[in-house]
């Protein structure tokens, strides 16, 4: 196992190399001009001079390897650069923009993931019956709704009609970060996080189920039958403890989806998250901010790769740790 | 009427029975019929409602859904339903070209991957492991930006993004055919590679490339709304539905909730309309399922 994590940080860093290069190499051929994307509105204030200043200030007269050395080279030291429209140093602002983003995924990964298991585990327990159909009819319902549409839809309903919720941002307008007290932390989360998990949900509606109805059909839980177990009795023995590993698994192996999400459900809900921070880079042209952000959100899913293959291993040792790459 | 082999268990009466919706292969049939219904009736919509709809009429403003405006009118007076159906026609088109193009990415570089030895195939799985492990919008954002932003950006991106998954499948289902113990007979035999590809290959792989083409639509479709709804690339005049739904988050208090629901309902039921279609044509062309 401890091979195995070793040659899992080797791939990671293998990885995290050819992104780079893969992402400088794209973000240098695009046709947008740095000075231009940070000059924006001003661009008739500036003269020639002042842009030249700038250009040198950033590196951009030097020619695309020499500057990608000199950007991995500070990389490697942990220098990712500043970035433009925050004017920080990009880590502070992925750091803290991470730390607001993180409670919004973190709910909605857990509550899709609990939710979505016992639905999941109801339907394939009740197969064939009115519960089943319509718990299945939900999960294929939610599996091409854009997320987007569904946090306005979300919004429509409590924040404009029921005005249940408040209807952007993470805090109450005018009161200052730290004085934000939990419960509103709380009501302003409750959308988005919900707009992220309902869509997360049908996912593991459709896995959980399918691994339970294969439980339910197997020889054992048919043995249990026969020594005069009922239903409720199999499900809590023998079904869930068989399949809230896989779906444990999976969830991890969903990051990637979770991180997207969460970009489209910052947008609607104005929640100044890594999601945000992510769309004003692109937006606005702020390239360290926007290869810093790249490269975290790797590592982000790759993290949650590698704890899926962990988990799999350890739950199945007829896997092995051999072949694992 | 014809014998159907495939009898549903609860039979279907009367008009249901005339129509064959007894029969599962024809229920899917029917499926596919009312998908390829509805993209046609999106054409004829457009072509009907022409572009008069996108003008501004400001003597009918904010007008709830209506027999005359079925999907209301916006705060310029334009006619919703015309500005979704630009919509979802530039949809379509941005779907297709990125499918046709992420399609036949996948194709090259999964066959590439699966004959040409161990180097080419060391390479496609890296860039295929680089691709999966950056989330996908967040590809989309880079990828658009380093096309220079604009609906060339959004084009660019949906179309050279979707390719990964399919490689993958392409490349086993090659691996697994050159395996076969028919087509290692058939080289045995002195067939040459062009014969193989051709009678061997081909019928195998071209259901899976076009099922393949069909369920990349729903998600080329899905990220071109996406991007435009964060505002990256397309102009803002454009009626695009992403664009359409970024535009109605400005108009939310004031509790004209037309404006946003209508036009995401119709994206998300012509999304449903591809992936019923692509999973039915894949039950009915693979014939471990066709007479199920």
């Amino acid at each position: 196992m401890l091979s195995y994590i070793l040659r899992r940080a080797a791939h990671l860093l293998t990885l995290l190399a050819a992104v780079s290069i893969l992402c400088f190499g794209l973000v240098s051929l695009s046709p947008i001009d740095p000075v231009d994307a940070y000059v924006g509105a001003d661009v008739f204030k500036v003269g020639p001079e002042q842009r030249e200043k700038i250009a040198q200030r950033w590196g951009l007269d030097k020619p695309p390897v020499e500057r990608f050395t000199a950007w991995a080279g500070n990389m490697l030291r942990g220098d990712f650069g500043t970035s433009a429209i925050f004017n920080e140093p990009v880590l502070d602002v992925i750091g803290k923009r991470f730390m607001v983003s993180l409670w919004l995924m973190s709910l909605a990964w857990v509550l899709s993931g609990l939710v979505g298991f016992a639905l999941g585990v109801a339907a394939g327990a009740m197969e064939g019956t009115w519960i089943d159909t319509s718990i299945r009819f939900y999960a294929y319902l939610l599996a091409g709704t854009p997320t987007f549409w569904l946090g306005l839809l979300l919004l429509i309903i409590f924040s404009v009609k029921l005005q249940l919720t408040p209807i952007c941002c993470a805090a109450p307008p005018g009161v200052l970060p730290g004085d934000v007290t939990f419960w509103q932390a709380v009501q302003h989360l409750l959308l988005p996080a919900a707009t992220l998990s309902i869509v997360g949900i049908s996912a593991v509606i459709m896995h959980t189920r399918q691994k339970m109805t294969q439980v339910m059909h197997s020889d054992y839980a048919l043995f249990a039958r026969a020594q005069g177990e009922r239903t409720p009795g199999i499900v809590r023995h023998h079904a869930v403890r068989n399949v809230v590993l896989p779906a444990i698994t999976l969830q991890f192996a969903t990051l990637g989806e979770l991180f997207g999400g969460s970009i489209l459900a910052e947008q609607v809900f104005s929640y100044p998250g890594l999601g945000r921070a992510t769309v004003e880079a692109g937006v606005r042209g702020d390239v360290p901010l926007l290869l810093g952000i790249v490269l975290v959100s790797a590592v982000f899913v790759f993290a949650g790769n590698t704890v899926a293959d962990i988990l799999y291993r350890v739950v199945d040792p007829r896997i092995g740790w051999e072949r694992a790459a | 009427m014809t014998q159907c082999a495939t009898l549903v268990t609860t039979p279907f009466r009367g008009f249901g029975r005339l129509l064959g919706l007894d029969c599962r292969r024809t229920r899917l049939l029917w499926a596919v019929g009312i998908c390829l219904g509805v993209f046609a009736g999106i054409f004829a919509l457009a072509a009907g409602l022409g572009t008069a709809g996108l003008d501004p009429h400001l003597a009918v403003r904010n007008q709830a859904p209506s027999l005359a405006h079925p999907f209301g009118t916006d705060p310029l007076g334009r006619d919703m339903l015309t500005r979704t159906v630009r919509g979802l026609l530039l949809s379509l088109k941005v779907g297709l070209l990125a499918s046709l193009v992420s399609s036949v990415l996948a194709l090259v570089l999964g066959v590439a991957s699966a004959t040409f030895g161990r180097a080419v195939d060391a390479v496609v799985n890296w860039l295929v492991d680089i691709f999966m492990t950056i989330p996908h919008l967040v590809l989309l954002i880079l990828i658009s930006f380093a096309a220079g932003g604009g609906s060339r950006g959004v084009i660019v991106a949906v179309a050279f993004s979707h390719w990964p998954a399919l490689t993958r499948i392409i490349r086993s289902e090659v691996l697994q055919l050159r395996g076969a113990l028919y087509v290692r007979t058939a080289r045995r035999l002195g067939r040459s590679h062009w014969e193989i590809a051709r009678t061997h290959l081909l019928p195998h792989l071209l259901p899976q490339f076009l099922i393949g083409l069909i369920l990349l639509f729903p998600h080329a479709i899905l990220h071109e709304a996406a991007l435009s709804f964060l505002g990256i690339g397309l102009s803002p005049h454009t009626p695009a539905v992403g664009i359409l739904l970024s535009e109605s988050m400005r108009h939310l208090s004031t509790g004209y909730w037309w404006l946003g629901i209508l036009p995401g309902a119709a994206l998300m039921l012509m999304v449903k309309c591809f992936d019923i279609l692509g999973t039915n044509i894949d039950r009915l062309s693979d014939p471990r399922t066709a007479q199920e």
